[in-house]
């Protein structure tokens, strides 16, 4: 069987900016400067987060790390078109939702370390971030299972006449998923104001897209559910944000889901417990670091003079330091006490919970913290 | 003769049966090219190609389903679930089909599907990559449920699973994936489903454990043995058909009780063991069957060391079934 991914389907996709920065006038999005420089600087936060987050896992001091480098448009460009009373439903390669939307560096290092200060209260492996507040629903590692969620609340939204809306990111290999077919499907009946969004990375773990489906492209998948769809350069920041502009203003409108198959590749391993090698050339991927998608959209706002040599290194500086604070940071943050395994089981502590607590308390001591 | 891990005597088990039988399969996500995200099939589709190690879509209910449907074909796949985690997917085409297709055509149709999957914690999973959820198999009829704690018996027991009429889920504990080494003999052999195996000979209390638990309470058995309490460990291998006799030849010689494992404890197979003890040893008993085990909640990731329970936790429940 021949194997195959993204890089040989060519089957054509919303593309606005180049790899230099060069731009389509005529597709242009009107986005304020403030905005993009925003965009801009979360991207290449998630990606220094990113770099710094791995090489804490390599010595140990955090246990693992599932990383988004060369996906950070996908995130970022769909979730720029959101209100911020809009939900979101993400998976685990979306760190850029919650920074744009102004999440802390420091939060995400509380959950990296499932720290006190972690709103999972350590319970969940590293990069399942969620924020109540900010409206990004607490993620499971189940792939897909989110699908269906983002589709009731959207559904809920529509029954209860609110104008908010739902967006939701998987992978390639999550639509071979049941419960992408049921989201899917129940969006299309129930015409819910939701946006599918697809980041496909060409892979699942070692696995290429057609191993995923023989259809011609994922996209497709959504017209069998009555739904329309787009293909883009999910590298392409623009692109993404154009897309996912329409899609939402669909949704606001009452006209319903819309799926959006972002073409876009991860640059580094599936995560820190995975050797690329095994199953992909170097080649492949030295060929996608010509796409960039942070130095594609730095090459766009130079040409807007938005950005300059001076201005950038200031900004990465900036970034730099501060994730490395936030890192030290949370590092220091004890964990959660040791009665805390016991809470959020239930609204209320069961019999059976309680005597496991005390049993633990009895051994470690109350208030427990690892020190 | 050769010393091997207990993941690769997982690998050399199916290798061993894809040589002898050409209608063993494997089937499951990243099996192929890339050897199994713990390594499991490493070097199988190399020797054996891809249409005998086939790589799936990310669907473990495709998985069991066409597994099933090769089964009643003739063939003997085994399926690999890449953590026990993400099985539930799955669960409908276990226990609805694959436990029920013997019973229901009357035995007609059999499905020998091996359900391949690394289960437990100890990994710093979190609540996705380190459960232990061996009783909604245990509790399905129609499904034998294997888990080897040692590499001789992961072999054993894989080539006699592959071999079996029956669908089986076979439980591999990955915490002790690359830990436990030992001499593993080359070529074929099996270790008979159904039959518990004493891991340690002792007369005072019995301590009836399985997968990577049996570790843990030997090492608890050494802790306590300094205090002169003498503990036998039974390592049941597998949960159904669960060896009763074993277990209560066991409690009959010491007569007392330890049931351990990581799961949790509310309807936990503990709780499965303990009832079995007292309907058919009670007399033999002299102090209550006691239970240590995971915690009634999900697993947690920061928190792991504590939530499983580790040699210390365990002979605190030695000891006071002693001092009772
Ligand atoms: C139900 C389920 N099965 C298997 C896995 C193991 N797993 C984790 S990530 C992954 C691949 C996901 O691929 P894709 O949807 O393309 O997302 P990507 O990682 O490429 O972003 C797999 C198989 C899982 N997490 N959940
Ligand atoms: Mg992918």
């Amino acid at each position: 069987m021949k194997e195959s991914t993204v890089m040989e389907k060519k089957t054509g996709m919303l593309q606005i900016i180049d790899n230099e920065g060069n731009y389509r006038r005529e597709l242009e999005p009107a986005i304020p400067e403030e905005l993009l420089l925003r965009m801009y600087r979360t991207m290449a936060t998630v990606r220094k987060f990113e770099e710094i987050s791995m090489g804490l896992q390599r010595q140990g001091r955090i246990g693992f790390y599932i990383g988004a480098a060369g996906q950070e448009a996908c995130s970022v460009g769909s979730t720029a078109v959101l209100k911020k009373e809009d939900w979101i439903f993400p998976a685990y390669r979306e760190p850029g939702a919650l920074l744009l939307r102004g999440e802390t560096v420091l939060q995400l290092f509380h959950q990296l370390f499932g720290n006190s200060l972690d709103y999972n209260k350590g319970r969940q492996m590293p990069n399942h971030f969620n924020s109540r507040e900010k409206n990004v629903v607490t993620p499971s590692s189940p792939i897909a299972t989110q699908i269906p969620h983002a589709v009731g609340m959207a559904m809920g939204a529509k029954i209860t006449k609110k104008k908010e809306i739902a967006l939701t990111f998987f992978g390639d290999g999550a639509t071979s998923e049941n419960d992408f077919h049921s989201g899917m499907n129940f969006a299309g009946v129930f015409k819910a104001p939701v946006i599918f969004f697809c980041q496909n990375n060409g892979y699942a773990i070692s696995l290429p897209t057609s191993r995923q489906t023989a259809s011609e492209t994922l996209a497709q998948k959504a017209s069998a559910y009555g739904i329309p769809s787009e293909r883009v350069d999910g590298n392409d920041i623009l692109a993404v944000y154009s897309a996912a502009k329409k899609a939402a203003e669909r949704a606001r409108n009452g006209e319903g889901p819309t799926m959006i198959e972002a073409l876009t590749y991860r640059l580094g391993p599936h995560s820190s417990s995975d050797d690329p090698t095994k199953y992909r050339e170097n080649r492949e991927v030295e060929e996608w670091k010509k796409r960039d998608p942070i130095r594609r959209m730095a090459g766009y706002l130079r040409k807007k003079g938005y950005l300059d040599d001076e201005s950038d290194r200031k900004l990465m500086d900036d970034i730099d330091k501060e994730i490395r604070a936030a890192a030290k940071k949370a590092e220091a943050v004890p964990k959660p006490p040791v009665e805390s395994i016991f809470e959020n089981v239930y609204s209320s502590m069961t019999w059976n919970l309680k005597e496991q607590m005390e049993e633990t308390v009895g051994r470690y001591g109350p208030g427990y913290t690892g020190r | 003769m050769t010393v091997r891990t207990l993941l690769q005597s997982v690998t050399d088990a199916m290798k061993t049966e894809m040589e002898l039988d050409d209608r063993v399969v494997i089937i499951g996500e990243d099996v192929g090219r890339d050897g199994g995200v713990f390594r499991a099939t490493e070097g199988l589709h190399a020797m054996f190609g891809g249409e005998r190690v086939m790589d799936t879509p990310l669907n473990e209910s495709g998985i069991i389903g066409t597994a099933t449907g090769m089964a009643l074909y003739g063939m003997r796949p085994i399926a690999e679930i890449q953590f026990m985690d993400f099985i539930y997917p799955a669960f409908d085409q276990i226990v609805s089909e694959l436990a029920k297709i013997s019973y229901r055509s009357g035995g007609t149709y059999t499905a020998p599907v091996v359900i391949r999957t690394p289960y437990g914690g100890g990994i710093k999973g979190g609540l996705y990559h380190s459960q232990s959820s061996e009783v909604y198999f245990a509790h399905t009829s129609g499904l034998k449920v294997v888990t080897p704690s040692t590499p001789y018996d992961a072999k054993g027991l894989l080539i006699a699973s592959i071999r079996d009429e029956d669908p089986v889920v076979f439980l591999e504990p990955k915490r002790i994936y690359r830990s436990v080494k030992q001499e593993v003999p080359d070529g074929a052999y099996t270790v008979p489903i159904g039959k518990a195996r004493i891991a340690l000979e002792g007369k005072d209390v019995s301590v009836i454990t399985y997968g990577a638990s049996v570790h843990t309470c030997l090492e608890a058995a050494a802790m306590v043995a300094r205090e002169g309490i003498s503990a036998e460990v039974v390592d049941l291998r597998t949960l159904s058909p669960l060896d009763i006799e074993t277990v209560l030849k066991s409690v009959e010689k010491t007569g007392r009780a330890v049931v351990a494992n990581e799961a949790p404890k509310f309807c936990g197979f503990g709780a499965e063991i303990a009832a079995l003890i007292a309907e058919k040893a009670i007399d033999s008993l002299r102090a209550p069957i006691l239970r240590v085990s995971g915690f009634d909640t999900p697993f947690t990731y920061t928190w792991e060391n504590v939530y499983l329970p580790d040699a210390e936790r365990v002979a605190g429940y030695i000891r006071r079934s002693m001092s009772y």
